[in-house]
């Protein structure tokens, strides 16, 4: 009450960590009512975090909670729950859907918010067996659609609408809660047409015209300068810049996203790139693949890969950077063709894949990369014997196989100092008793000894602190400097790719959108990145 | 163009209800061989329906929250059967009888059930296999009751009820004195063929019932619950509650439809009957073109008439056919079975026809994008 007009929301020196991480730092803003603001970054810039912050999200409570305070209206808020953030009033429309696919748009509109109808029965046996007011729901529905300014089919089942639709069935949800005041839009645009991004934009405008504030978050920043009227950057967990989007432009937004101190490029490991294509040959050619992977949809992508060198394959979360890989080595399903040294690859197929010499380290440590309740040298081991029959004693001229157990020790020890994984029981040690870094060293162990030709290596450094990372992209480089190994490296990182890669390939929107030497200014791969982002 | 679409229409049509098709040509092939009169078939599907559509129904509401074709019914079942088992010892007969050993069976039933729904709480995406599990395990409760906590703690006096060594039930409780007293309330004739009018009102009563069930708040809740948790919880809907509810509800029908099911037959086994009404219940859901998370009421009246005119017809088929009328009672067990695991593999395989959907419309889009 002390100030005149304390603005709807203010935060207040925000910070988070997650175990003595820190990915958020310091953050400070205000937020009037009817005010649009754009919040911009690359990956990991702490977007999301901040936003699960302030919408109470139980994860922050579950890792020890954030410092400094989050004002609404002037009053200090602590949101244990999602729920205590719609009583405030903060509406969020997630990047995944969060619908029921059986329902039609209104019963999804207004779902557990029915208006109800009580008779006799409800009376006696409690109010959840009151019938639903089917006539009201459809005004209610309506209406908020009304104010979305979209058109959507009020009647139509979730699971037949386009895409499109789902996501403006969200956001009509939230809007149909009368005490909204701060509507959060995580990149609402990106399964959007053109056309119905436009339409979006038009709705922000409507939303902010009736005292709605709006915090926009997108990659495609013409958006962002269309519709906000300020800009929030964020890099590495601090706010960089905070200006007026009519003083700005794209490629000022772009420079601060990624501009990091551009001595850092210095260290590229350029130079071997021309080199490369001219000399060597082409050892895997893709052409015209789609991977069906949830989330990281890969569209019409050619690419040739040289003997030889290291590819970096970047562009921004759910571009389908991750969906390649996962693609060629079998693990979604996937069209098109792929030639390795001169011969088709069938695909679909992991086994075949795997025959020929091409390994995967996945993003997915423990999913797919680990058997986490076994030891370290039957991780490491597994794949090169059920590929390759290797530490195999046979007998009988092969019709018994046996485990040659001493071998096995020897290349586990082996992978063990050469990677420097921190065990403290040894090559007996199971593998979920290792921590991130070093459960990453054992994907990379495992999959070095396959001794392959060909190496996909996804995500290596995700999660994984700041010494293990250096470590992870020194054996990389060691293995396809020493070895000749081809590799293929993807990764969200653009310092990490241009710091170990001779060519980057960003992907945006599932496709291609170039390839460049990684010695190229950050700049114009962060350009890239957004061409055409969708 | 027009035409193949037509023609594929018809193929999903077969291929989505493959299995009531199956039992139709399964049916009109035996029907002739069997050499049964219309009349006869007429007659016996009436009963049947009437004696098993209200347990078959029971089935419907935990499918609705997405707890798949679970057993629970069963547990519902043993609690008629208690019910049963006490109002014959203190001799109520009748309807009177019937409804004392619902009411009776109520509390059990409601018991059984919240313990049911807390551990498929625990098994969630496995509740199919965990109550058929779980059957076995309070089966031996009810046995340890029906068996030595009768007449030993609950008194039981009447001697045709109770073991000679005086504590335990017998393996046949007769219910002659309460035999289709339901059935044969307000009973019309129709050229030979009885009518039960009073238990198809009672049938129809549950089905309106289920019918406004689904337009209540908390019917909206469990259809929300059944299709996806997370987001229904996210929506504050409370999950676990809504699940146990729905389990409640079976159980209660269940143990109201065995009471019915049992006057019809006009005896109780006392050990046996409720041990395979719950596989025999989910396998006729299933022929009338039910699945794991979709079933109607419709689907009940085609299955129940279905699965048991097969049962009626495959007999005597099967004396024509082989000269053994043993081939009967052997095919319906091995029928229900196999319809069982058939649907459970249409139902995967119907989910990875979906997902692999959608790897085929990139494809497509691709090939357009060239022209």
């Amino acid at each position: 009450m002390s100030d005149k007009k304390a603005p709807l929301l203010e935060m207040k020196n925000v910070s988070k960590s997650f175990f003595a991480n820190n990915v958020l730092q310091d953050i400070n803003f205000k937020l009037e009512e009817g005010e649009v603001l754009g919040l911009v970054g690359e990956n990991g810039a702490g977007k999301s975090t901040l936003m699960k912050i302030l919408f109470g999200m139980t994860v922050i409570k579950e890792t020890g909670g954030y410092g400094g305070s989050v004002l609404i209206n002037g009053e200090k808020v602590q949101f244990d729950s999602p729920f205590d953030a719609l009583k405030a009033g903060i509406g969020m429309v997630h990047q995944e859907f969060s619908l029921i696919p059986g329902f039609t748009a209104t019963e999804n509109i207004l779902l557990n918010r029915e208006p109800e109808k009580v008779s006799v029965v409800s009376k006696v046996f409690g109010s959840r067996l009151n019938t639903l007011d089917r006539k009201k729901m459809d005004e209610e529905a309506s209406e908020s659609i009304d104010k979305l300014g979209v058109m959507i089919d009020k009647n139509m089942v979730v699971n037949q609408m386009p895409v499109g639709h789902k996501q403006f069935t969200e956001i009509a949800r939230e809007l149909s809660k009368k005490q909204l005041k701060i509507l959060i839009l995580d990149e609402p645009t990106a399964v959007l047409t053109e056309k119905e991004a436009d339409a979006l934009l038009e709705s922000i405008r409507g939303m902010s015209k009736r005292g709605i504030a709006v915090i926009f978050i997108t990659h495609r920043l013409h958006e962002i300068l269309d519709v906000c009227n300020k800009v929030l950057v964020m890099r590495d967990g601090v706010i960089v810049k905070e200006t007026a989007a009519s003083e700005t432009n794209v490629d000022q937004i772009t420079k601060w996203m990624v501009g990091r101190d551009n001595t850092a490029s210095a260290k590229v490991g350029a130079g071997r790139a021309r080199l490369s294509e001219q000399e060597s040959e082409v050892i895997m050619s893709i052409k015209r693949l789609w991977v069906d992977m949830p989330g990281e949809t890969v569209r019409d992508v050619s690419l040739d890969v040289f003997n030889g060198e290291i590819l970096g394959i970047g562009g921004l979360a759910g571009q389908g950077k991750l969906g390649i890989p996962n693609g060629i080595m079998g693990l979604y399903e996937s069209g098109g063709s792929v030639k390795f040294d001169g011969k088709d690859i069938p695909l679909n197929h992991p086994r075949k894949c795997l025959d020929s010499q091409i390994a995967f380290v996945s993003e997915d440590r423990r999913g797919v990369g680990l058997l986490l309740d076994e030891t370290l040298e039957w991780n490491i081991a597994f794949p090169a014997m059920q590929i390759h029959n290797k530490f195999l004693k046979n007998y009988l001229g092969g019709l018994i196989k046996w485990r040659d157990d001493k071998a096995i020790q020897e290349i586990t020890n082996k992978y063990i100092d050469s990677l420097q994984i921190k065990c403290s029981l040894g090559s007996k040690q199971l593998a979920r008793e290792l921590s991130g870094g070093n459960q990453q060293k054992v994907c990379l162990a495992k999959a070095f000894a396959l001794e392959p030709r060909f190496l996909f290596v996804s995500e290596p450094t995700r999660g994984i602190d700041v010494g293990a990372k250096a470590l992870v992209l020194d054996a990389l480089k060691k293995f396809n400097r020493e070895s000749g190994v081809t590799v293929v490296m993807i990764s969200s990182e653009l310092e990490e790719l241009r710091f170990i890669c001779d060519r980057i390939a960003i992907v945006s929107g599932g496709k291609i959108s170039g390839i460049l030497p990684a010695d190229r200014p950050s700049e114009e791969f962060g350009k890239l990145m957004i061409s055409n982002v969708r | 163009m027009k035409e193949k679409s037509f023609a594929s229409k018809i193929w999903n049509l077969f291929r989505n209800n493959s299995v009531p098709f199956m039992f139709i040509i399964i049916c009109a092939v035996c029907i002739p061989i069997s050499g049964f009169s219309l009349n006869y078939l007429l007659a016996e599907i009436i009963t049947r329906i009437a004696r098993n559509s209200f347990l078959i129904l029971s089935l419907l509401i935990p499918i609705m929250a997405g707890m798949g074709l679970n057993f629970g019914m069963t547990l519902g079942a043993m609690a008629g059967e208690i019910g049963l088992i006490l109002v014959s010892d203190w001799q109520i007969w009748g309807i009177p009888g019937m409804v004392l050993a619902m009411i009776i069976s109520i509390p059990i039933s409601v018991l059984l059930g919240v313990i049911c729904g807390k551990i498929m709480n625990l098994a969630r995406g496995r509740e199919m296999i965990t109550g058929y599990i779980m059957n076995y395990f309070i089966n031996g409760i009810y046995q340890l009751i029906v068996l030595y906590a009768m007449g030993a703690i609950i008194p039981i006096v009447h001697s045709s009820i109770i073991l000679p060594r005086g504590y335990g039930i017998r393996n046949t409780v007769s219910l002659l004195s309460m035999r289709q007293s339901l059935d044969n309330l307000l009973a019309i004739r129709f050229g030979g063929i009885k009518i039960p009018v009073m238990t198809f009102a009672v049938v129809a009563l549950l089905c309106l019932f289920i019918v406004w069930f689904r337009k209540t708040k908390l019917g909206q809740d469990m259809r929300a619950v059944g299709q996806d948790m997370e987001v229904a919880r996210a929506a504050g809907i409370d999950v676990e509650r809504t699940r146990i509810i729905s389990i409640v509800m079976s159980t209660v029908l269940a143990g109201f439809g065995m009471i019915i099911y049992l006057q019809n037959m006009g005896n109780l086994s006392t050990y046996t009957a409720h041990s395979q009404i719950g596989m025999f219940c989910i396998a006729a859901l299933l022929v009338g073109g039910a699945s794991v998370d979709r079933a109607s009421i419709g689907n009940v009246f085609l299955g129940v008439t279905l699965f048991h005119l097969m049962f009626i017809v495959a007999p005597s088929a099967g004396t024509v056919l082989m000269g053994d009328s043993m081939i009967g009672e052997y095919f319906r067990v091995f029928v229900s079975y196999a319809v069982i695991t058939f649907a459970l593999i249409m139902y995967e395989t119907k989910k990875r026809r979906t997902s692999s959907l959608a790897g085929r419309e990139l494809a497509l889009a691709q090939k357009e994008a060239d022209k």
